[in-house]
């Protein structure tokens, strides 16, 4: 079963109300809070009964996983600036985003994320040499997808939609009751998979959920780029009901990504949420967002930071004690001690890995480049020998 | 043994994988209640369900990519592709997923999937319906890629194709299709010539001659043709394009020292430039003349009044046996 870094099961039982909830195609319009920026808890007619389980040590653990995510970010950005990792891309402003909804999976729901969904494969149980793994050069894959029902980081747009709706096209054949989820951005709602994907999806009636995470920001292109309308207005020309959330507010991501989870148990088809939330540092750290973007308007979004949100609402309930805090604290201190030391002492891949797993049968190119480069590299260690050309 | 067309060769061959393993399903454009444009998947759904011979919405990166979900899921799906020309949006999804998928998560997730292409021209289309794009697939590492000619191999190499758990390009000589021969449907596959292996057709000692797909036969006729002359040419039916079965060609080239190739595809960077490079590297000291590509020009498809021109036929294939052989030819005295 599927624990989190603390080990604590991550299968939380998802309330299902009698009624199955009735999304209409969405006409615009609202966007999905549950607490204000300020903390406040906002009650909602139809969305209530979808959090009413999470109690007080149910909040604390998601700020856990949140602040926790957050140090994981913050500590491979560091070790890229000290070339450790070639590369991160930052997740810092979307904590509630990729925690409220893979908080809300079950362990047999098959996840397709995109590059940026570190804290989703946190909370699926990657470890932490896995997440770092492919940043440092020294795999093309983290995790093993088959142990955490996490497909591996997908670099190209928006192509991993299409592989969420066909395994929902094969969780429907085998009459299972799993679902599928899709992570993607702002930007990928223009690539042609994204679209197709949800022809496709909405053809079959397939159990997938599209989550994308408006962060507002495609590298340097701002999101009107991408559309003229609210991206949750784009999936209801598909016949796909749609849901617009606040994606800093935790509990609102949660019961938008149960809801949609439960529709596509429950043979309602697929779903569409637009996490509204804002990519607080660089698209990735070889990126530099001064050269595009009004810092205005990243203020404007620290004052609804998804991590500080929380920690309002927990102190109004009286939940942030000191204990919690240094609980919580320490718990991060270690992740990022691990995830620094595992990133380091990881041993660097043999020069004839490179032709590892090419092919799942044996082939006679490959196997003939294997030998011809491992003769030259051999030839390194032979003497030379007189008037040898 | 039964005579069947190729197109009936490979519909019952997919019919075969469908009875044998539930995870086997069809997925393509056209493919359910018409049988395919070339019916090649006729009564194929209406015997086995719309769930397992499905008609998918008219977009061919939709096609492939639902198919990586679906190999992700555990099934083997087979994509058609209606027309070689129309593959190019699925382009991506071939080369940067399915190709990938395997190395990516180093064994960790197959991508047990075959993509049926119907390829080749000399049937009078408009454009996009007559293209061999075979080399940019043969270029791409993590796929293999076949193309069939006859219906015994077309009937075996599919249901070998859909048994490999690395993903297969299958290219269909569309202009064959309703050529018959015999098809043994009680063949074993465990015995059968694997799915990576060439073939000698006509056993030959003065020259070989490499084709593939369409061209097997023009390349077998112009052999007899050329027996009629006294000259004794070996053919090879490529069968795997990649990986390329050199052991097969090297033996044969040892043996006769001259190579044609022959393709429809254009020649530059064709495979017939792979070949000719890999065999005069390996048979250097072999080879009495240099070797020979006689293919489609390096130009769009041209329309269908021109296309036999574009086509290398039995002709231009004698002719390039004939450079090969060093006797009179078209470019005699030509130099370079």
């Amino acid at each position: 079963m599927l624990t989190d870094q603390a080990g604590k099961g991550v299968h939380h039982h998802t309330p299902s109300p009698e009624h199955s909830a009735q999304i209409p195609l969405r006409t615009g319009g609202e966007l999905l809070q549950l607490v204000s920026p300020e903390g406040e808890r906002i009650s909602h007619p139809e969305f209530d009964i979808w959090v009413k389980d999470i109690g007080d040590e149910h909040l604390c653990s998601l700020y856990e996983d949140m602040t926790v995510i957050r140090r994981i970010d913050a500590e491979a950005t560091a070790l890229q600036r000290q070339g450790e990792l070639a590369l991160w891309p930052p997740l810092l402003g979307q904590e509630a985003a990729q925690i409220g909804s893979s908080r809300s999976l079950r362990d047999d729901d098959f996840v397709f994320p995109s590059y940026r969904e570190s804290g989703v494969a946190y909370v699926r149980g990657a470890h932490l040499s896995e997440i770092a793994r492919v940043w440092r050069g020294n795999a093309s894959y983290g995790w093993d997808p088959m142990r955490i029902n996490l497909a591996t980081p997908q670099i190209i747009i928006g192509s991993q939609s299409l592989h969420a709706t066909g395994y929902a096209m094969g969780v429907q054949l085998d009459g299972a009751n799993t679902a599928v989820l899709a992570y993607f951005g702002d930007g990928a709602t223009s690539e042609g998979d994204v679209n197709e994907a949800m022809v496709f999806a909405a053809s079959y009636q397939a159990p997938v959920v599209f989550f994308c995470q408006n962060n507002h920001w495609a590298i340097s292109e701002p999101v009107r780029v991408q559309s003229h309308v609210q991206l949750a207005d784009r999936p209801t020309g598909f016949g796909i009901p749609s849901m617009r959330v606040d994606g800093n507010d935790v509990l609102a991501v949660m019961a938008a990504t149960r809801v949609a989870l439960d529709r596509a148990r429950k043979g309602g088809g697929p779903t569409f949420i637009e996490a509204v939330t804002y990519r607080m540092g660089p698209h990735t750290t070889a990126d530099d967002p001064t050269r595009y973007r009004d810092p205005i308007e990243l203020e404007d979004w620290a004052a609804k930071d998804p991590i500080l949100r929380l920690r309002k609402l927990l102190e109004a309930k009286g939940l942030l004690t000191d204990d919690v805090e240094a609980r919580v604290k320490s718990k991060a201190d270690a992740v990022a001690a691990e995830l620094r030391s595992s990133c380091i002492d990881m041993p660097d891949p043999e020069p004839l890995d490179v032709f590892n797993h090419v092919y799942s049968t044996p082939n006679p190119w490959i196997e003939r480049q294997r030998d011809h480069y491992s003769r030259y590299l051999n030839s390194f260690n032979q003497p030379a020998e007189e008037g040898a050309l | 043994m039964s005579k069947l067309t190729f197109a009936r060769a490979i519909n019952a061959g997919l019919r075969k994988s469908l009875e044998n393993d539930p995870k086997v399903v069809l997925m393509g454009e056209d493919i359910g209640s018409l049988g395919g444009v070339f019916r090649v998947t006729d009564g194929l759904q209406k015997d086995f369900g719309k769930h397992r011979v499905i008609d998918s919405p008219l977009a061919e990166s939709g096609i492939i990519g639902t198919a990586v979900g679906l190999a992700y899921r555990g099934y083997r799906p087979v994509c058609e592709i209606q027309f070689d020309g129309f593959i190019y949006p699925a382009f991506d999804q071939i080369v940067s997923q399915v190709a990938k998928m395997h190395y990516r998560t180093q064994g960790r997730v197959k991508m047990p999937i075959t993509i049926r292409v119907p390829f080749g021209g000399g049937i009078g289309s408009p454009e996009h319906h007559s293209e061999s794009p075979e080399a940019y697939f043969t270029h791409t590492s993590g796929l293999r890629v076949v193309a069939v000619s006859n219906p015994q191999d077309a009937y075996a190499m599919i249901q070998q194709a859909i048994a490999c758990d690395d993903p297969v390009l299958y290219f269909e000589p569309k202009r064959r299709y309703h050529d018959k021969g015999d098809v043994d449907e009680t063949l074993d596959l465990s015995t059968a010539l694997p799915l990576d292996k060439a073939a000698v057709v006509t056993a030959g000692s003065d020259v070989t001659l490499v084709a593939y797909g369409p061209l097997v036969k023009t390349a077998k006729d112009a052999a007899m043709a050329a027996a009629d002359e006294g000259i004794s040419v070996e053919v090879i039916d490529l069968r795997s394009l990649a990986p390329v079965d050199y052991p097969v060609v090297e033996a044969s080239v040892r043996k006769t020292g001259r190579l044609v190739i022959t393709h429809e595809a254009g020649q530059s960077g064709g495979l017939g430039a792979e070949i000719a490079a890999s065999i005069t590297e390996r048979c250097f000291h072999y080879l009495e003349s240099a070797p020979v590509r006689i293919t489609g020009f390096d130009v769009p498809y041209p329309y269908s009044k021109l296309e036999m021109h574009h086509l290398p036929d039995l002709d231009r294939i004698l002719d390039g046996v004939d450079r090969a052989l060093g006797r009179r030819n078209s470019l005699s005295g030509l130099e370079g």
